[in-house]
């Protein structure tokens, strides 16, 4: 499957090699094929259509004119509804349009359609999405496979090749281990890079918006449109964002990367093991000094997140009752019967789980026990990355503990499906940035990723290592 | 002092703390843009934020901190450079969030104090346990349909400043005078307008009792009043049914508590299996809040006069008793009319007890009953002046005075022009008033011969008559003086 990458359809597009309509309709028609796969929670090809036309009628030049993007439904959309994967907000249209996807509309972006998730970003394998689960394009016949999640839908759109690129969010790895489960790159920036306004919020000192691309180039073009400061959002960082792509360069002689111990993990798979090595091997080669560091808290950081983030969203989605918009149960006899009718409907068994764990974890009594600790564990995690950058320009780990796994695999056994993010989780804890490239093949020839931590706001360094990587595999 | 209550069986004290709900003064809400103007028609003033729309994110007004570092510098209480925003998380119809966004470990304001003063002179510090911001819920509408609720938003996300006293207070008029005095400073500050008709200050009454040199008793919580009389009333009710229970042998039960204000008294608002686990936490949507000390400085150097040191300046400079001075200035608005009143004259400062209390008895009495504020009184403060200095250069008598402030009151003409219209100057010419005394004395032979005969009450009835004889305008003292004179001539 050869895929054209952003880069060279700008390009294209530039030169009049190509036009914006057949660009998109080109598109629009492997959308229609690929209907098997559940990409899409909303599509709808009037839409497409109509942005088209307003596209030509506009003579401005626009980065981004009539590159197709997928977004993920956790982002509010004006000219589409919007339900974060929940029956809860089956029917909403917000009237808003969120930072980042109006970045990427006054860029001249068009919209495709809203990609699938998990039920509010809550999952690793697009599987406990309202409206049915996302199959991975790399799927062979008969073995339908998981994408990851929690941002499935947008992994598989552009594995699919049914975009150009496509917006995720990661809370503890919702881009990273779906970008290594279908074969392409996902980038989680630092928390703070990219305004939360607009997106439904599932763990907010967590969520962060990020892309989702066929390489690393075309990463780096995107992540710049969507970046920024807003004064909408209180956590967002207020830095001028560099030109990444301008700015990618793939010599990394005299970089130290940082290996931590802690990611070698009992059980492992030996083909995650191998690829590691051999991206060491390869950054070893380009004259990158190779630094064993210690991250002696990462053992905690699952435990942690899985305290922080449920809490966090317990608070969340208290908002979704019933009263203002969204579902609202038939059967209501009472206030009290409202909230519990409509809220017990309208949230799937994994929302419902974490907000009963995060319920609990801030109760009267188990705060400190829970909480508290979790916050003073999540502080010893950072810190343990801030010393270990005084070492090393930048981290590589696997991506994740396995390549893609079928379908309904680890439906019934939530802790087996949390253990997906044990190397994604450590970095959302600490606000790092994080890129997941594909990087070698399993036993059945299913893709592989790795993970390039950096350092905050510095995804040039991410980038850069990511390009040189890449460059070396292909 | 004796505060102390009688019950059936035992002597008792009962013990309060108050926790005041002030509206922040502020044209925008706490965390959005939305306007707080009060009394707009229904979710006119709801924007997505107030809403909590999905992905929507709470940015906090900065004016509305800068008010509350107002606030605390007016409390004499300590600013804290560093205070963090968490969520109170319950589920209410007019609470969109699903939390109310509040300050729970680290306020912005801690410890201070205010003064109370009474009658008698004496004054007591009440302390304060700290400050913090808050967000108001929206409300909602049980009446509007028989079988529906209804919600108006417009509240909903308001900034308030949550006052928690320490448990200092140990009568219902303590009470009261401690939130007049809350009031007094927070509308000189300019930091709420004080209205307790629209909501903008309510409180919450902590209350317990116990016998005399006990530890606390165990107290019950009366939420939500909005009005001193209701503080009182509500305060008195609780104290009585607390005794009660103790006094049979019973034990009280601490509790949530609405004030019914029809009935007077107050019931429990939830049972125990149904009483709110918040699940406070910091509210990670928003960073934790730091005032440098450069900030605090700059609000400290703007903030104006108050009440506390406007009495001290007012005691000193016109020799006023503690309490005529904690009246006037127990509102800005009345220690401002008192202010252009006094300074309308030169000769008035030294008449500053007869100012005050034709602003506080006279002047008041006719606001009340014509149901009007200081603030659009139809006296201006000069036209009082001119009035005082008429009484005081001996023009016009105090009883004639006060017909005269009447009808400035109702004409808004001036002292000068009503008392020259109407030729209403006292008579001070010594012979008018004699021939109008030689005129009582012969028209009342037999009483003359009592008076002489030693029934000195009658005197009364000479001037009586004599100022009857002259409208009421001849100068008291004169008529009192030849009176006397004229009268033991005759022995």
């Amino acid at each position: 499957m050869s895929k054209s990458s952003l880069k060279q359809t700008l390009k294209d597009l530039d030169s009049k090699k190509i036009s914006i309509r057949e660009l998109n309709q080109d598109n629009l028609k492997r959308i229609k094929e690929k209907d098997n796969l559940n990409v899409f929670i909303h599509f709808s090809e009037e839409n497409v259509l109509k942005q088209i036309d307003n596209l030509e009628k506009d003579n401005s030049a626009k980065k981004l004119k009539g590159i197709p993007i997928a977004i993920k439904d956790l982002f509010c959309t004006k000219s589409m509804p919007t339900t974060a994967a929940s029956k809860i907000l089956e029917n909403f249209n917000p009237t808003y349009e969120s930072f980042v996807t109006q970045k990427l509309l006054d860029e001249g972006s068009i919209f495709v359609g809203k990609t699938n998730l998990d039920e509010f970003a809550m999952g690793s394998a697009t599987n406990t999405s309202f409206f049915g689960n996302t199959i991975n394009p790399l799927s062979k016949e008969n073995e339908p496979l998981a994408p990851g999640g929690s941002s499935g839908g947008s992994a598989a759109a552009v594995a699919a090749d049914l975009c150009l690129g496509a917006t995720g969010t990661d809370t503890g790895g919702s881009i990273r281990q779906p970008a290594s489960f279908c074969g392409v790159v996902g980038i989680k920036p630092t928390y703070g890079l990219c305004s939360r306004w607009g997106i439904a919020a599932f763990a907010s000192s967590l969520d962060q918006a990020g892309i989702f691309s066929h390489n690393v180039e075309d990463a780096s073009i995107l992540l710049q449109s969507i970046a920024g400061f807003d004064q909408r959002d209180s956590t967002s960082a207020k830095i001028d964002i560099p030109n990444y792509f301008e700015n990618l360069d793939d010599d990394l002689n005299g970089k130290t990367v940082g290996i931590p111990k802690e990611y070698s993990i009992d059980g492992t798979p030996m083909e995650i093991s191998q690829i590691w090595e051999d991206a060491i091997k390869v950054l070893e080669k380009k004259g990158v000094k190779i630094k064993n560091i210690s991250l002696p808290h990462t053992k905690y950081a699952l435990p942690t997140y899985y305290i922080i983030a449920p809490a966090e969203a317990s608070s969340n989605l208290a908002r979704y009752d019933g009263v203002k918009y969204g579902f609202r149960s038939e059967e209501i006899d009472s206030l009290d019967e409202m909230y519990e009718n409509t809220r017990a409907q309208g949230f799937g068994r994994e929302v419902k789980r974490r907000i009963l764990i995060g319920t609990y974890v801030l109760s009267a009594g188990y705060y400190d026990a829970y909480y508290l600790k979790a916050q003073k564990v999540r502080k010893l995690i950072a810190d343990d990355f801030n010393k270990a950058f005084k070492e090393c320009d930048f981290i590589v780990t696997p991506t994740a503990p396995s390549a893609a796994f079928p379908l309904n695999e680890k439906q019934n056994d939530p802790i087996k499906m949390y253990l997906n993010d044990v190397f994604t989780v450590p970095a959302s804890l600490a606000g790092l940035p994080g890129i997941s490239i594909p990087f070698g093949k399993d036993k059945n020839n299913l893709p592989l990723g790795i993970q390039i931590l950096g350092k905050h706001f510095d995804e040039q360094q991410v980038f850069n290592a990511a390009v040189s990587l890449e460059r070396s595999y292909e | 002092m004796n505060n102390l209550i009688k019950g059936e069986k035992y002597d008792w004290e009962m013990v309060i703390g108050l926790e005041i709900h002030a509206q922040v003064k502020s044209n925008s809400k706490l965390f959005s843009s939305s306007s707080t103007k009060f009394g707009s028609s229904p979710n006119s003033q709801v924007s997505l934020v107030d809403a909590a729309m999905p992905g929507m994110l709470p940015v906090i007004n900065k004016y509305c901190v800068e008010q509350a570092v107002k606030t605390g510098v007016g409390l004499n209480a300590k600013i804290n450079n560093y205070s963090v925003f968490d969520r109170k998380n319950y589920f209410y119809a007019d609470l969109p969030q699903g939390y109310q966004i509040s300050q729970y470990k680290y306020p912005i304001v801690g410890e201070g104090k205010v003064t109370i003063d009474f009658k008698d002179g004496t004054s007591k510090d009440i302390r304060i346990v700290r400050l913090h911001l808050e967000q108001d819920a929206g409300k909602s509408l049980h009446d509007q349909n028989p079988s529906k609720t209804y919600v108006d938003l417009n509240r909903s996300g308001v900034a308030l400043m949550e006052i928690v006293s320490e448990p200092d207070i140990r009568t219902p008029d303590e009470a009261g005078m401690y939130i007049s005095k809350i009031r007094s400073i927070l509308m000189y500050l300019d930091t709420c307008d004080g209205n307790m008709q629209e909501g903008s200050l309510r409180a919450d009454v902590n209350i317990s009792v116990r016998k005399p040199g006990d530890e606390y008793g165990t107290r019950c919580e009366i939420k939500n009043l909005n009005s001193i009389k209701f503080i009182k009333q509500a305060i008195n009710y609780e104290v009585k049914r607390q005794i009660e229970i103790l006094e049979s042998g019973g034990s009280i039960e601490q509790n949530t508590m609405l004030f019914n204000t029809s009935t007077g008294k107050t019931r429990p608002m939830r049972n125990k299996e149904e009483a709110h686990d918040y699940r406070y936490f910091p509210d990670p949507d928003l960073l934790p809040l730091e005032i440098s000390k450069e900030e605090i400085g700059k609000i400290k150097s703007s903030i104006p006069e108050l009440p506390d040191e406007l009495k001290n300046k007012f005691i000193e400079t016109y020799k006023l008793s503690n309490y005529d001075a904690s009246v006037l200035t127990a509102e800005k608005q009345t220690s401002d009319y008192f202010n252009e009143t006094i300074n309308s004259d030169p000769e008035l400062k030294n008449h500053a007890k007869i100012v005050v209390n034709w602003i506080t008895s006279e002047l008041f009495s006719l606001l009340n009953k014509n149901n009007q504020d200081l603030n659009n009184s139809p006296v201006s403060p000069e036209n009082l002046g001119q009035l005082i200095k008429l009484i005081s250069t001996n023009e016009i008598s105090g009883k004639i005075a006060k017909d005269v402030l009447e009808d400035m009151f109702s004409s808004g003409k001036t002292a000068r022009q009503i008392v020259d219209e109407k030729g209403l100057q006292q008579v001070t010419d010594q012979g008018e008033i004699a021939k109008v005394i030689d005129e009582v004395i012969e028209e009342n032979p037999k009483m003359v011969e009592q008076y002489l005969a030693g029934k000195d009450k009658l005197l009364g009835f000479f001037v009586g008559q004599a100022m009857k004889l002259t409208k009421g305008k001849a100068n008291p003292k004169m008529l009192n003086d030849i009176l006397k004179q004229k009268l033991n001539k005759k022995n």
